[in-house]
């Protein structure tokens, strides 16, 4: 049976309070999950204090603000700071977003940051994606084609390439996949809704002649009917893409080849 | 400990071939279901509280007994399949298939029960 409870070294305890800033009249509460998985502890949730009238407004800001002003320990992934690269996907306030493009004056209250849920945890904030990464490789994210490569270019229309808007944008971040129930219980089979969308962007470029072979992968209760329309993908994506539609697309192509 | 690539281990087994079917079915027994039910709800309720000959005489007509076939018929479909999909997402290894298939046999059980009885009803 699938497992409602966390095993007892991985129930969340209360960690370490930081000192607020001394002289600041614009303090900004801050509670961070954090595990060392050298260290054997179970994991615990810091506090931190910052004074935000000498921060940034993103909550990755902050975090750049704590690591490098008050616990150079604290462990995350960030990289391009502008919602392109999705390193920094994190569950803040009870959301799965992109640390970087998510601002603190949407947050009532204290900040509260864990990293993506359901995933194995490397550190900290950083999960381990291994599997997801794998997932995404196997319904084959690139152009297929039988015809011989043209002397210039494969084209196509513009109403072709605008099928693909709403698609390509996906940067890979995990936040729909995670957000998922679906995806928590039976992850190891169901593809999730990111490398659904990302099959759906291929399976429906004009150029890519791969199309039955695709739809055949995906035909299958797990790898994609474990998706029942629950719509936590689209409500959480953080570039405001739509992997439910996507995957409602899917499922549609399948029963049109059938009847 | 296994020792298998990543990639092995999120393909799996590789794509059954199947799935499709039981998604358009659940989808038109709901859909089915919708229309039924209602049309269900009226007949039955037209049969509440009348006196046993009268109710017997009343789904003895075609339209109530038909009516109560097909919403059992539909909706033990239905169940079936519904019931095998929660079956799926939240248990595993032999308990699935054990309670994959003893869900099958209550529907199966209760659609043959149901409709012997409207059949000694009608007949």
């Amino acid at each position: 049976m699938v497992q409602f409870k966390l095993p007892k070294n991985s129930t969340v305890r209360v960690g370490k309070t930081w000192p607020k800033p001394e002289g600041a009249s614009n303090v900004r509460k801050f509670q961070i999950y954090r595990w060392n998985p050298d260290d054997g502890e179970n994991p615990r949730v810091d506090t931190y204090f910052l004074d935000m009238d000498k921060c940034g407004p993103m909550v990755l800001d902050a975090l750049i603000k704590i690591k490098n002003e008050i616990d150079p320990t604290l462990t995350f992934r960030r990289s391009c700071r502008e919602g392109i690269c999705g390193s920094c996907a994190m569950n803040i306030d009870g959301i799965n977003t992109l640390a970087c493009i998510y601002g603190m004056d949407e947050i009532k209250g204290d900040v509260k940051i864990y990293p993506l849920p359901h995933m194995p945890v490397v550190k900290d904030l950083i999960p381990d994606l291994t599997h997801f990464y794998a997932q995404h490789a196997s319904i084959m994210p690139w152009l297929e084609t039988k015809t011989n490569r043209p002397a210039k270019e494969w084209k196509q229309s513009i109403e072709d390439r605008k099928k693909l808007d709403g698609l390509y944008e996906c940067v890979m971040c995990a936040s729909c996949s995670t957000s998922c129930p679906s995806y928590w219980w039976n992850g190891d089979r169901y593809l999730g809704p990111a490398a659904l969308l990302h099959a759906y962007r291929w399976i429906i470029d004009s150029r890519d002649e791969a199309t039955g072979e695709r739809l055949d992968q995906l035909e299958d209760p797990f790898k994609l009917y474990r998706c029942h329309t629950i719509m936590n993908c689209s409500k959480t994506c953080p570039k405001g893409l739509n992997p439910a539609k996507a995957i409602a697309s899917i499922k549609k192509m399948m029963v049109e080849r059938q009847l | 400990m296994q020792y298998m690539t990543d990639r092995k281990r999120a393909v799996g087994k590789g794509s059954s071939g199947s799935g499709t079917e039981h998604f358009w079915g659940q989808a038109i027994s709901a859909v089915g279901l919708l229309i039924l039910m209602p049309l269900f709800a009226l007949t039955f309720g037209c049969a509440l509280g009348l006196p046993y000959e009268e109710a017997i005489a009343y789904y003895q007509r075609p339209f109530p007994a038909i009516v109560a076939a097909m919403t059992l018929v539909v909706s033990m479909v239905h169940f079936r399949h519904g019931i095998q999909v929660v079956i799926e997402d939240y248990s595993r290894g032999v308990t699935k298939k054990v309670l994959v298939v003893a869900c099958t046999a209550v529907a199966y059980t209760v659609l043959a029960i149901g409709l012997y009885g409207l059949g000694r009803i009608a007949f």
